[in-house]
């Protein structure tokens, strides 16, 4: 049994593991460094607790047998899951941390003498509200990422869900939340806790059903934040320093990211959280234009062809790419191309995955080395001095409209100036319009090639050709 | 006066809110998704408290209501913590540079 001071010291060094751990994130280089910091943070935060409360009788076995069981499923998971399934990967662990708070308050809530928290009806008001909110945000970040990840699994539509009077629930329930946190500081009553756990569960649900599937990353990241402030309410209640700081570091870094992914699609937070983005409500008119408007396609050879010829490529990859697993092939053909002296870059729009850096990791899968790999603002103004654009997979994020049409849905989100190169390919398997809904007048312009195909075989034949 | 110890532990927290504001922003863009799955095993440190709640049982009862909730939840952070740092090192082991690519 080791001293409260002497434990507290080593959450500190476990939370600044942590930091370092982020911190390491900041080139590819330190980063795996940097994830041994956290696992040395982890396991000294594991090996404090049991040395601070002494108590190795039977309970112990048992918490190691369980230790075992999650992580042999955890390890399990991380090591199949396939890269395209990163975004339901990262959603369902979020809703594993929020559970895993809901279950911490209420162990907390049943049992305070062992958290020092005070004795069951007469909980230490401080911890009782602490208590609360990192029940009720565990709750929202649990039920919420259940949503996120049936949507993102396909397993439910991705379209948004909404009723009318959607917003104004919401806001009742919010309100009730708090106002039953008051009445439970006043009465201790465990029905009233019970009540805001359910009513929390239920707003996670509400809060992510009418967001659609092209705002998905920003909900990832938006839960990802949550999840962090459910752990500091939980390091608040437990009186535990790593969890506070973990809380705070996690709930900050989602929210950075939910706020970047907002800004590379030009939409608010706000009108995120309202939901309702992505339902086709201008698909009429859309199918005259396309009706009249010419459009050049061509086939592998063609595209083989123009690439051979060219000086310098960029590939402007997709989700569709990542879909269609074109990736291998994809590079396959960059061997080839740089075998000619051909330069080749790639050109990475923020929200080109389905989550923050999607696209980074399914290049890197691939083999694609990271310093060949370019973000919007780095390569957009190398578009007027390349050959070709090969386009695969992505859409909405090359539309010149969203910098010429302010009428547009998509007007101000910042694009790659795809069209500035001297010709365009675009791999895509029809003219639909992509995620947004809205058309993109790339495919109409003089010098776009438009290669109607599965990205996959598309790939594949052109490597053919290029021998 | 006696300063509260709570307001000792929201310093922390604020300040911990700063560090990772500037610490995040400085990660680089194509390590974001590493970022989140790392950043989810680092908030399963939450099993900290699942510990202490599942230990909390005696010798003649290790199952009582509060502690099967503190066992439950060592079982679902473990398997964030392991998931989490694990995939987060199967991704960055495949960021590689230019040289080292044909292997």
């Amino acid at each position: 049994m080791i001293s409260a001071n002497l434990s507290a010291i080593f959450y500190l060094v476990s939370g600044i593991l942590f930091i370092l751990a982020l911190r390491g994130l900041s080139s590819p280089d330190t980063s795996r460094q940097g994830n041994y910091f956290g696992i040395a943070g982890m396991i000294i935060a594991i090996f404090v607790t049991f040395l601070s409360i002494g108590n190795f009788s039977t309970s112990l076995v048992f918490v190691i047998i369980f230790l075992v069981i999650g992580g042999t499923i955890g390890a399990f998971i991380a090591f199949k899951i396939p890269m395209t399934a990163m975004p339901e990967l990262v959603a369902g662990f979020h809703s594993l941390v929020g559970l895993a708070a809901v279950f911490v308050a209420i162990a907390a809530f049943l049992n305070p003498e062992v958290f020092n928290l005070g004795a069951v009806g007469q909980i230490k008001l401080a911890s009782l509200i602490e208590m609360s909110i990192g029940a009720a945000v565990g709750a929202i970040t649990f039920s919420g990422s259940i949503i996120a990840f049936l949507k993102l699994r396909g397993i439910m539509s991705g379209s948004p869900i909404i009723f009318s009077g959607q917003h104004l629930l919401n806001l009742i329930l919010g309100i009730g939340i708090f106002v039953l946190i008051f009445y439970l500081c006043k009465t201790q009553s465990a029905n009233i806790f019970w009540t805001v756990v359910m009513i929390s569960f239920l707003v996670g649900v509400l809060l992510i059903i009418p967001i659609g599937g092209a705002d998905m990353p920003v909900v990832i990241s938006m839960l990802n934040s949550y999840s962090g402030w459910a752990a500091a309410g939980i390091g608040f209640t437990l009186e535990n320093t790593a969890l506070i700081i973990t809380g705070a570091l996690v709930g900050s870094s989602g929210a950075i990211l939910s706020y970047i992914m907002c800004k590379a699609m030009n939409r608010s937070f706000f009108s995120v959280i309202l939901g309702g983005f992505g339902a086709d409500n201008s698909a009429d008119d859309k199918k005259e234009k396309k009706d009249q408007k010419p459009v050049k396609s061509g086939n592998a050879e063609d595209a083989a062809f123009l690439m051979k010829n060219a000086s310098s490529v960029i590939i402007v990859p997709g989700y569709g790419m990542a879909v269609a697993q074109a990736q291998h092939a994809l590079r396959e053909m960059v061997d080839k191309l740089k075998k000619n002296d051909i330069k080749v870059t790639y050109a990475i729009h923020p929200v080109a995955g389905r989550m923050p850096g999607h696209m980074n990791v399914l290049l890197a899968e691939a083999n694609v080395p990271y310093d060949e790999v370019f973000e919007l603002e780095d390569i957009n103004n190398d578009f007027a001095n390349s050959d070709v654009a090969f386009v695969i997979g992505a859409n909405d994020v090359t539309n010149p409209v969203a910098k010429t049409d302010p009428k547009s849905p998509i007007f101000g989100m910042p694009v790659l100036d795809v069209e500035k190169c001297k010709s365009v390919l675009f791999v895509k398997r029809s003219l639909s319009p992509g995620y947004a809904g809205i058309d993109n007048e790339l495919f109409y312009k003089d010098n776009t090639l438009m290669l109607f195909a599965d990205a996959k075989k598309m790939t594949e034949d052109i490597v053919k050709n290029l021998d | 006066m006696e300063i509260d110890p709570f307001i000792f532990r929201l310093s922390i927290f604020i300040l911990s809110i700063f560090i990772g504001y500037y610490v995040v922003w400085s990660v680089t863009p194509s390590l974001h998704t590493p970022l989140m799955s790392v950043t989810n095993a680092i908030s399963s440190v939450i099993i900290v408290g699942a510990i202490i709640a599942a230990l909390a049982g005696s010798s003649e009862s290790i199952f009582s209501t509060s502690s099967i909730f503190g066992f439950i939840a060592i079982i679902l952070a473990a398997i964030n913590i392991f998931g989490g740092f694990l995939v987060t090192q199967r991704m960055l082991q495949m960021y590689k540079k230019k040289k080292d690519k044909k292997k």
